[in-house]
């Protein structure tokens, strides 16, 4: 029972980052921009959230501090792709390589500090229940974000007027364009919040899941949610399937690599990349009827006036 | 006040050539301003960077020898990019080249085995590098699969399968337990242009890898579909160009390149296989060949030009204590103005101000 529970919270803590970042990836593509740089904004969310929790010894302002970073990530690549029509998917890439680099820079002086990590949640009686008590009444605050986020973000889709609009620019712009929708700034809204998605996942790897900071310590996980969305056909619901599917194999393989199975542990850490690449295949050919990406993605968009 | 592009009648070719050079210039004055930050007098920090690695032999030489991975590798990345296929996972495809090669040196060493060790042990890295490479290629022509998604997360797998071999069966056993194979054999080693110097064969196989791809690029039929597919995909169809072999064909050939550059490396400069080969040459040969504007003879030139920052970030480390990473922020700010820049050769920026024409439309 207890290694039950704590498998499962161990999922959690691992799905909740990859959950994170790619509901803000999510939001970015269904307006019709592939922000590839969500490993570059994370590294750099975990840098600068590190950074920030260890000036304030404040969790939370650790968590702002993430978000503004992968905002302002997020910004370069809005003026680049979108203000001057450069290459989506060139300049993503940049913006990852930025990003490795510049987290170097900023955490370059935390490596080896350590922080109070974020508190976890504890309702006496409730979070005391066998096997489910920890795991619904005893998350950190991250987690319980994560669900909302996801929530939140499937309202505003498809329950709001601007969400419908969102999801315009992202299937036809120049309609959207012809409406009278300003398309940039739409997509401009969007990329901003895929960054700060992206940062606030990035800074939950040192604030949460790890009480220190490591250079390269997402460790692809953002290019991890970018598979997710293509997992999810651009559907939150699916979205939140995926992240914890992800999650169960992450920590399988690493409990795997505890039971002593005679397997090297290196074949065992690079599951997760392999189950990727196939679940990418297997949905890629399941739906070879028809796309379901937004139709717009990754297509340059200079408006006529 | 807003910024709107106005796309050109036709690209600017006067842009296109010296869009490299201001990219190169608004690197240098943003790097002024983050050495200023860090607190360092740009000046001599830039001396260390640019001019330093230039002055004595010694640096010359190990410029020639980082660019020689850097212009491989981006040779077969700028084809791919010119078919508007997304390989990234260069790097992972170095690394499982380095891999295949060091097998046959690893299985021949302390053996009499002749000269044919070192040419087996090219075409074996270059064999693999391409089949590794095809993986992302065929999951993108048969599945559909975004080949940028699969190819990266190749890397992270050649990257634990190298750690995996240097750990486990191929680990030196007088190494003191360090993770590492033994040093590889005269006859496995890739020989030294001269005597007791940095510079080895590798670098002339660079060289003939640009020429072959500017022959390959502007005089064969090969080439030119390549370049159709990619700038102009419907022309392609119409034209009865098969968009997917050529999917295939440069992943393939992109791949093998990466390969020989691993293998080169690991028998030429490290002389032994070890985790941490390559100081990401996969990702910075994409810089590479975006700067050289995915011509071979710019990807030389690009080329030597990021391998100067490779060294000039180590002088820069020893001399002023200037982090290594600064190195890496240096190559990505590069990338963003290079692609900013690029910008300019389809459109042309204009500052409109949507409020004063409204007024002057009145009088």
């Amino acid at each position: 029972m207890e290694l039950i529970e704590a498998i499962i919270l161990a999922v959690l803590a691992a799905s909740t980052p990859l959950l994170i970042a790619a509901t803000g990836e999510l939001v970015t593509e269904r307006s019709g921009v592939l922000n590839l740089g969500v490993e570059g904004m994370m590294i750099v969310g975990a840098a600068c959230g590190f950074a920030g929790a260890w000036l304030t010894g404040s969790v939370f302002v650790g968590a702002l501090f993430g978000i503004i970073a992968g905002t302002m990530m997020s910004l370069i690549f809005a003026l680049m792709a979108l203000g001057l029509a450069v290459n989506q998917v060139a300049t993503g890439l940049a913006l990852t390589i930025l990003g490795v680099g510049l987290s170097g820079l900023i955490g370059a002086g935390f490596v080896g500090e350590r922080i109070t990590p974020a508190v976890h949640l504890a309702i006496p009686g409730l979070t005391d229940i066998p096997l489910v008590g920890r795991v619904l009444f005893g998350e950190d605050g991250f987690v319980y974000f994560s669900i909302a986020l996801v929530v939140g973000v499937w309202w505003f889709l498809y329950r709001t007027r601007a969400g419908l609009i969102l999801r315009a620019c992202g299937d036809n712009h120049v309609s959207a364009h012809a409406l009278g929708y300003p398309v940039l700034r739409i997509r401009t809204f969007a990329v901003m919040f895929g960054g700060a998605c992206a940062g606030l996942a990035g800074a939950y790897l040192p604030l949460a899941y790890t009480p220190f900071f490591i250079p390269g310590m997402t460790a692809g996980r953002g290019w991890i949610a970018l598979a997710l969305v293509v997992f999810s056909s651009w559907r939150p619901g699916r979205l939140v399937i995926g992240a914890y599917l992800f999650g169960a194999v992450t920590i399988l393989q690493l409990h795997a690599q505890g039971w002593g199975i005679g397997i090297p542990s290196q074949f065992m850490s690079a599951l997760p990349y392999l189950a990727t690449i196939i679940v990418l295949v297997l949905l890629s050919r399941a739906r070879s009827g028809g796309s379901t990406a937004p139709a717009a993605l990754g297509t340059v968009f200079v408006p006529d006036r | 006040m807003q910024l709107v592009l106005e796309k050109r009648a036709e690209r600017s070719g006067t842009i296109a050539l010296v869009s490299p050079l201001i990219a190169i210039g608004l690197t240098v004055v943003t790097m002024v301003i983050l050495f200023a930050i860090l607190g360092k007098n740009p000046l001599l920090a830039l001396h260390a960077y640019f001019i330093a690695p230039l002055t004595d032999g010694y640096s010359l030489q190990e410029i020639a020898v980082k660019a020689t991975p850097l212009v491989m590798i981006a040779i077969g990345l700028s084809l791919c990019y010119l078919a508007n296929a997304w390989n990234i996972g260069a790097e992972g495809q170095f690394l499982i080249g380095a891999v295949a090669g060091s097998w046959i040196a690893v299985k021949t060493q302390g053996t009499d085995a002749g000269a044919w060790v070192l040419p087996a042990m090219l075409v074996l890295a270059a064999a693999a590098g391409a089949l590794y490479a095809l993986i992302p290629a065929i999951c993108k022509v048969k599945f559909g699969a975004s080949e940028i998604l699969t190819s990266l997360m190749l890397v992270y797998v050649a990257d634990l399968f190298l750690d995996y071999l240097v750990r486990g069966p191929w680990r030196d056993p007088n190494g003191f337990n360090f993770p590492t194979t033994a040093e590889f054999d005269p006859v496995a080693t890739v020989p030294l242009l001269i005597e007791g110097g940095r510079l080895h064969l590798g670098s002339i196989i660079a060289l003939l890898v640009v020429a072959a791809a500017a022959i390959l690029l502007g005089r064969t039929i090969k080439g030119f579909e390549i370049r159709v597919v990619g700038a102009a995909p419907r022309a392609a169809r119409f034209g009865g160009f098969n968009a997917n072999q050529l999917i295939i064909l440069t992943f393939a050939i992109s791949g093998a390149l990466a390969g020989l550059a691993g293998i080169i490396e690991v028998a030429g400069p490290v002389g032994h296989l070890q985790p941490g080969i390559s100081p990401g040459y996969g990702f910075t040969a994409i810089i590479v060949a975006f700067l050289g504007r995915l011509n071979p003879l710019g990807i030389l030139i690009a080329g030597l030009f990021l391998a100067l920052t490779f060294i000039g970030g180590e002088q820069a480390q020893i001399a002023m204590k200037i982090p290594l990473d600064v190195t890496k922020v240096f190559q990505g700010i590069l990338l963003f103005y290079v692609l900013a820049c690029d910008s300019l050769i389809l459109y042309r920026f204009k500052l409109s101000f949507p409020n004063r024409q409204v007024a002057s439309g009145t009088h």
